[in-house]
């Protein structure tokens, strides 16, 4: 064993060496973890049809509810199962899509042949050049000739039964939008390089993770043709893409997906707030708060290349009325977003005190000290926090006499106390608590129940009296850039990081501190890392 | 009549263009057991489903003093008593952990539905519902049916681990996946098989041929996976074959009216009315055949229930609020509780309005009520509440109160998967793993 891991070092080494694409960035050998089957998630779904036919084809479907593992949806991608539901709802979507790319309204732009003596004939090489030209987006991989040919046989099949060229194709293009091949992103190793324990992706592989990793949806033309020209596989050729990737507008999109994933918005899905504690809330409020968080976000990181820790201390936002009536600000724009600056002192420091993470950590009725303690944890510094016993005894916390606990801090007082409590509540409280100026929506309070609330607590050994305090603590936490760097691989790879891939984490490490904690230059670094697209073929088998 | 087949058949409704043809009831295209219906020799089928409410009981509000048949009900059953025979009522069944770490309000609930304990959702085998879907779920619309009134998006229906069934949480939205386009009235005069139905059928057998190749190209787990994924083409196929067919007639049958908008979240007064109008789609839709199998929660199982204006949720509750000194049990909690009792009413109302053969479509079911747990405030697992309503098609035996004495609660779901007519002698693992039915179930 010790000595096939040597001897795969060794070979790496040398052929990174022959191939003269050691690209000097002191990335360690790769190691890799294994292929992922990863079903597109919905916005992927959505991006990857309107990036194919355009933003004005109709998705009509229902999707359900994204399965979260280890945190992150990227991860529930590579281990979700296909319900009849969901096959009933990608049929659905994909009938729709395609009535749509050959109905009238679209056909002369979407469809790039006629057939030639007429639709009420069947003409074999237009649905073949139809099956081609939206195949190779589709399945992000020329087709196979069987393919092309099944799929020209189901155009036919089509023709013959309804008397319609046109119709022929939508069947053929709704057959290639159901397939496994374009729901799931199946990923292939290099075909030579089988035998070998750790191997690269195929350049149509390699290019599909490229692609949903900085674009959030399929390789576009140029991507596709990189791929076919054999580009990727040289340092020079994978940098070109990469860095157009990183510039184009769609990169907006990947940043966005990974903070939505990362923030856990898919909650906002069946999120309830009572509507007579919180007048305010709506779902405009609800769909603004998260968007005000995500434009927080890509303004600081894309458009101001700022520092990733600062994320949790500025006061640089965007708000709408609906959001201002929460925050109790003005805003002057009637409809739409208007770049705001929270007043300093204000405790709107950093994305953790806006509303979208302040609604989501809360109960439906009131704040939650506990849940948001444990969001900061779990979603901003990766440390887990265990679910609580489930025998617990609450005789404590239920004393009758006890009747006069007006804020949370009394409240949450004996769960820090008793002993089965405190291993966990002594770690989520003291930072929830400080946000406890903060409802449960998240409007700023500084009273509740007539009692004024004392928001200080601490993290890990730095104590502070509130939210403001917080914002700088989590700024400076050493695990706040590397849980990022954790999650983001994850994200970019779809699976939990692997033992062996710990120096190649440090790696990433050094390089996100080196660039000034830059997120798009962390995204650009794991693209072009050779570890990004190796798959290991050992580890994987002894799985098995 | 030898020389008519399904094939034959639907050839020659294809064909013509040749409307209202009046199926012959051809056996061979009936698979269940059951009671036939005295006026066309037709097979009643009988359903199976599972009815969830979260976070337990309050034991002295809920089991009954007494077992056997002559039990008095006790105060959070007595909305139940029109149907006291039409129930056995279960209580002293138990999740055994083994070991297993007690995750609050899933380990039970998962436990019971899978007869594996978990320590997570990630499920060791596929529940119930699944398992006796998969023997009587095939020749309908719809494989299953899962329904959750509470506004969240929440299942307890897995085949595997990663595989919810995801449930329907807006009536509306359940009113147009069944009725809506695709839906046959059974009773309709003209039939007219859509031609593009065909051309559906042949685009997902094309889609299945590379089904080999790609099972070679991908690791165990995904090839699961890969597996689930061409189970859900083949029902999709199913489905379409079905509406090949003209639908075989239905007694009694009235198309619904659309449900009106209301909103749904977590409110009590709200989920009620939410769970009423979702229990009469669904009712109706195991009357026309949609489907023979479904699954409902009315509260998720860490209960999201709320009351207008209050600022904890049930879940919440159990946990914090204190015992009522004079009642000996959490008052506010019990609110709930009762409530959702009144809810089970709603359901078994909807069910049994519906006329089928000389009794009504609960006599044709087996429907199986659950909680997650007993005690909420402990996450105790041990004497979870059940009940089994419905005879199965004369399958099963109801109208008592059985004490489980801390059984397994395998034996209930032995029992039932029994009862629908599946080759099993034993389920479940370690402790739970049990080949003793519930013999006073069965008829």
């Amino acid at each position: 064993m010790q000595s096939r891991y040597v001897l795969t070092g060794a070979l790496a080494v040398l052929l990174t060496a022959l191939a003269g694409c050691g690209n000097g960035t002191g990335e360690p050998d790769a190691v890799g973890g294994p292929a992922v089957m990863r079903r597109l998630t919905e916005s992927q779904y959505r991006a990857t049809v309107a990036d194919i036919f355009g933003p004005e084809i109709p998705v009509a479907a229902r999707f359900e509810r994204a399965l979260r593992e280890d945190g992150l949806i990227s991860i529930g991608t590579g281990r979700a199962g296909m319900s009849p539901f969901s096959i009933e709802q990608y049929d659905g979507a994909a009938l729709t899509v395609a009535a749509a790319v050959v109905g009238e309204e679209h056909r002369a732009k979407l469809v790039p042949c006629q057939p030639k003596s007429g639709a009420s004939q069947f003409d074999g090489e237009c649905a073949k050049r139809f099956v081609e030209h939206y195949g190779m987006p589709l399945f992000r991989r020329p087709l196979r000739d069987e393919e092309v040919t099944r799929f020209v046989e189901a155009a036919r099949a089509g023709q013959d039964r309804l008397g319609d060229f046109y119709a022929g194709l939508q069947f053929a293009l709704a057959a290639m939008m159901v397939s496994p091949e374009f729901l799931l992103r199946i990923e292939r190793p290099q075909p030579e390089e089988k035998q070998r324990e750790v191997v690269q992706l195929d350049a149509w592989s390699k290019a599909t993770r490229l692609s949903y990793f900085l674009t959030n949806s399929t390789p576009d033309e140029e991507l596709l043709r990189a791929a076919g020209a054999g580009e990727l596989e040289s340092g020079r050729g994978l940098q070109r893409q990469v860095d157009r990737l990183v510039a184009s507008p769609p990169f907006e999109a990947a940043v966005r997906a990974f903070f939505q994933d990362m923030l856990q918005f898919d909650k906002f899905g069946d999120l309830a707030k009572d509507p007579l504690v919180y007048p305010a809330f709506n779902s405009t409020v609800a769909a603004d708060a998260q968007e005000q968080t995500l434009r927080t976000i890509t303004h600081l990181l894309i458009d101001e290349k700022g520092d990733y820790r600062d994320l949790f201390t500025t006061r640089n936002t965007f708000l709408t009325r609906a959001l201002g009536v929460v925050y109790r600000v003005p805003v002057a724009t009637r409809n739409g977003w208007e770049p705001t600056v929270f007043e300093p002192g204000k405790h709107r420091d950093g994305i953790q005190s806006q509303v979208a993470f302040l609604a989501v950590n809360s109960h439906p009725g009131r704040s939650s000290a506990t849940l948001r303690g444990k969001a900061l944890r779990e979603v901003f510094l990766c440390q887990e926090v265990p679910d609580p016993p489930a025998n617990v005894d609450f005789a404590v916390v239920q004393d009758p006499s006890n009747v006069a606990m007006p804020t949370a801090r009394e409240r949450l007082i004996a769960h820090r106390t008793e002993p089965a409590c405190a291993g966990c509540h002594a770690i989520t409280d003291p930072v929830g608590l400080t946000l406890e100026n903060f409802d449960g929506l998240g409007t700023y309070r500084s009273v509740e129940n007539g009692a004024s609330i004392d928001a200080s607590g601490d993290l890990d050994g730095i104590a502070f009296n509130s939210a403001d305090g917080l914002a700088q603590a989590l700024h400076d936490h050493p695990e706040t850039p590397r849980c990022l760097v954790e999650k983001m691989y994850r994200f970019a790879v779809g699976r939990d990081t692997e033992m062996e891939e710990r120096p190649y984490m440090d790696y990433l490490n050094r390089e996100f501190k080196a660039s000034g904690y830059r997120v798009p230059e962390l995204m650009r670094t794991i693209a072009l890392s050779e570890n990004f697209s190796a798959i290991s073929t050992v580890r994987d088998a002894e799985v098995e | 009549m030898s020389k008519i087949n399904r094939r034959t058949v639907l050839r020659g409704i294809l064909q013509g263009s040749a409307v209202g043809v009046a199926l012959p009831l051809l056996n061979c295209f009936l698979t269940d057991s059951g009671r036939a219906l005295a006026a066309t020799g037709r097979r009643i089928p009988v359903r199976f489903g599972t009815w969830i409410w979260g976070c337990g009981f309050i034991p002295e509000k809920w089991v009954p003093t007494a077992t056997g048949a002559s039990f008095a009900m006790p105060e959070d059953l007595q909305p139940l008593e029109p149907y006291r025979n039409k129930l056995a009522i279960l209580s002293g069944f138990d999740v055994k952990l083994d070991g297993v770490p007690n995750k609050p309000h899933i380990t039970g609930c998962l436990g019971l539905r899978t007869g594996v304990p978990v320590p997570n959702e990630s499920v060791k085998a596929p529940t119930l519902d699944v398992i006796i879907g998969d023997e009587i779920g095939k020749n309908t619309r719809f494989r299953s049916l899962e329904i959750s009134t509470s506004g969240t998006e929440r299942s307890y229906s897995y085949r595997a681990a990663g595989s919810p069934n995801p449930s329907e949480v807006s009536p509306m939205a359940l009113y147009q996946r069944i009725f809506g386009p695709g839906f046959q009235d059974p009773n309709s005069v003209d039939f007219k098989p859509d031609p593009s139905t065909m051309v559906r059928q042949s685009v997902l057998s094309a889609v299945q041929e590379d089904r080999q190749r790609l099972m070679r190209e991908v690791g165990v787990d995904d090839r699961r996976r890969l597996d689930e994924y061409f189970t859900s083409i083949r029902q999709l196929e199913e489905q379409l074959a079905l509406q090949l067919q003209p639908p075989a007639p239905v007694q009694n049958f009235t198309m619904p009216k659309a449900p009106p908008n209301v909103p749904f979240d977590s409110e009590m007064d709200n989920v009620l009315i939410t769970h009423k109008l979702m229990a009469g789609l669904l009712a109706k839709a195991l009357q026309c055949n949609q489907t023979r199998v479904f699954n409902l929660l009315l509260s998720d199982t860490a209960s999201n229930l709320r009351r207008k204006g209050s600022t904890t949720t049930h879940h919440t509750l159990t946990h914090e609020e204190p015992t009522d000194p004079q009642l000996g049990y959490q008052k506010e909690h019990a609110w709930f509780a009762t409530r959702s009792m009144v809810a089970w009413r709603d359901f078994l109302d909807e069910v049994a309005a519906i006329p089928e053969g000389d009794g009504t479509l609960l006599d044709n079911c087996l429907i199986l009520a659950h909680s997650d747990c007993s005690i909420a405030k402990a996450h105790a697992v041990e004497g979870i509440p059940m009940m089994i309503a419905g005879n199965a098609g004369g399958k099963i035996r109801t109208g008592f109160h059985l004490a489980g004495n801390a059984d397994p609660v395998t034996r209930v779901g032995l029992t039932l998967q029994q009862a629908m007519g599946l080759q099993v002698e034993r389920w479940g693992v370690m402790s739970m793993e049990t080949n003793r039915t519930v013999p006073e179930l069965l008829a």
